[in-house]
């Protein structure tokens, strides 16, 4: 049995699932010879640390019926630097801007040797090329997964599964919130303002869902396929992104019409980098409704790849997450 | 563009290679040829269907070259258009002059705006378009696709295109 010792730094929805998974796969992971022990979580005021394996499951309901996980006050990025740990999953939010707490996290975590697994766009879409230097400097793990698509594998695919194969282009939906949108814009016949509207009843879009409907989002996960598939050196600002914010009931009959669907398409090859809102032929492999996200990857050896699948919560993202976290250390 | 022949030929050998000759002299681009020996025409000449690609403006000394050698042309279809396109645009279409945004593309000469479907909710509010582009090539397409993009951009307008995978057919 290996036992990898593990930090949850963020502690939101992600983070929950990540608890969630680790506990109902405790026997699968012990099957392969994994013994996940975390030994500290912190959300983003408390922590919990313990040696012998802090209680998930206590945790969990501590951070349900309090708020908080714990009673320290300890930060996440001390944790990182002080606890004696191998891997660090870290799911604090994403901040675009700064790169927030996550950058400074992921920093600190090669600097001391540890592995990293992540939910955490922002930090990748600024600053991937320092990033992925750190980790080797480290001579950390460094996976990603779950910033792209949740638990539908697109960087993992691109470049393990399809290994042999130049990718030439990379085309689909990376936001579930904007494909909710339009597809009830469409199914309804109903104004963008509205159908906003039952998205944030729903849960399904932020109070300021500016990030999601106006293709920043999916810029980011462009820029993170961008790097991580197309070995570029680019960040957000080389996206040319127009949102869904204009789009009209209208514009969506008009479109079905003519046999096809309005959808926010994010697109990568060697020449650009671009979301924007385009016509999908309603028979065509993109074209899934709901709040589904899909990528179809275009190879010079398998012609064209797609996968569709949840793009967004907790237990599926923490999916992506066990699924990085058993491939560094299965062998 | 591409044109379709219908041509007779005389039972005699090496008509079949003079009736090509002028489309390979011009820098056609020979299609497809069809030779229907077995259904001789009445006059006891062969039926041949020819289809290729050529200048516009050459099409019509492949005809006089084809009547100095003796060979009848039964029918002549020439077909500018292949590539089938479909743009979507969303904004104050009609108030930005549709009339100049149409005539921008047709001015090309290698694409044409062929349907328009308009949708006008209320006055002042965004109005939404369906238009259906014929190109001569995909290249043409594109180019017209990058013109309405241009267009669309001065007068504010959104305008959604297909995706790349389907291309612009």
């Amino acid at each position: 049995m290996k036992t990898i010792r593990v930090s949850v730094i963020g502690f939101g929805a992600v983070g929950q699932g990540v608890a969630r998974v680790l506990i109902d796969k405790k026997d699968y992971l012990e099957k392969m010879g994994l013994d996940f022990k975390v030994v500290a979580v912190a959300d983003s005021r408390t922590a919990v640390i313990d040696d012998n394996g802090v209680d998930l499951s206590s945790v969990l309901v501590r951070k349900q019926n309090e708020g908080v996980v714990g009673s320290e006050k300890i930060t996440g990025l001390e944790i990182i630097e002080t606890i004696d740990h191998d891997l660090v999953v870290e799911t604090t939010p994403t901040n675009i801007v700064t790169g927030g707490v996550g950058l400074q996290n992921m920093l600190a975590a090669f600097k001391h040797g540890r592995d990293l697994v992540t939910s955490n766009k922002g930090p990748l879409a600024m600053k991937y090329c320092e990033l992925i230097e750190a980790a080797r400097a480290g001579g950390s793990h460094f996976r990603f997964e779950a910033t792209v698509g949740g638990a539908m594998p697109v960087l993992n695919l691109a470049k393990d599964v399809l290994a042999g194969n130049t990718i030439t282009n990379v085309e689909g939906i990376f936001n579930g919130t904007c494909n909710y949108i339009l597809t009830r814009m469409t199914e309804e016949h109903a104004p963008y303002e509205q159908m906003l509207a039952e998205a944030q009843e729903l849960g399904y879009a932020e109070t300021d869902p500016t990030y999601d409907v106006e293709g920043i989002d999916t810029a980011c996960k462009l820029v993170i396929l961008a790097n991580c598939v197309f070995g570029m050196n680019a960040s957000h600002e080389d996206v040319t992104i127009t949102g869904i914010t204009k789009i009209t009931p209208e514009a969506l009959l008009l479109a079905q019409n003519e046999g096809y669907a309005i959808k926010l398409i994010g697109e990568v090859n060697d020449s650009r980098i671009n979301v924007s809102p385009k016509l999908v032929p309603i028979d065509h492999p993109l074209a899934v409704g709901g709040s589904l996200n899909v990528a179809s990857v275009q190879t010079d050896l398998s012609g064209p790849i797609t996968v569709t699948g949840r793009g967004a919560g907790s237990i599926e993202t923490a999916s992506a997450i066990l699924s990085d976290m058993i491939s560094i250390y299965r062998d | 563009m591409r044109v379709s022949m219908d041509i007779e030929l005389k039972d005699i050998p090496g008509q079949l290679l003079l009736a090509l000759r002028p489309v390979s002299e011009l820098k056609g681009n020979l299609i497809s040829v069809v030779h229907h020996h077995e259904k001789r025409t009445p006059r006891g000449s062969i039926p041949v269907q020819l289809v290729f690609e050529i200048k516009p403006d050459k099409l019509n000394d492949i005809v006089s070259s084809l009547e100095e050698s003796g060979i009848d042309i039964v029918r002549i279809d020439e077909k500018r258009f292949f590539e089938h396109g479909a743009v979507l645009l969303i904004g104050h279409i009609v108030h930005t002059d549709i009339q100049d945004t149409i005539d921008t593309i047709d001015k090309t000469g290698y694409a044409e705006v062929v349907d328009l479907n308009l949708s006008m909710p209320k006055i002042n509010m965004a109005s939404s378009a369906s238009l259906k582009i014929d190109a001569i090539s995909k290249e043409h397409m594109e180019s017209a696709i990058a013109l309405l993009r241009e267009i669309a951009k001065k007068k504010d307008l959104l305008v959604i295109e297909p995706i790349k995978s389907i291309g612009v057919a």
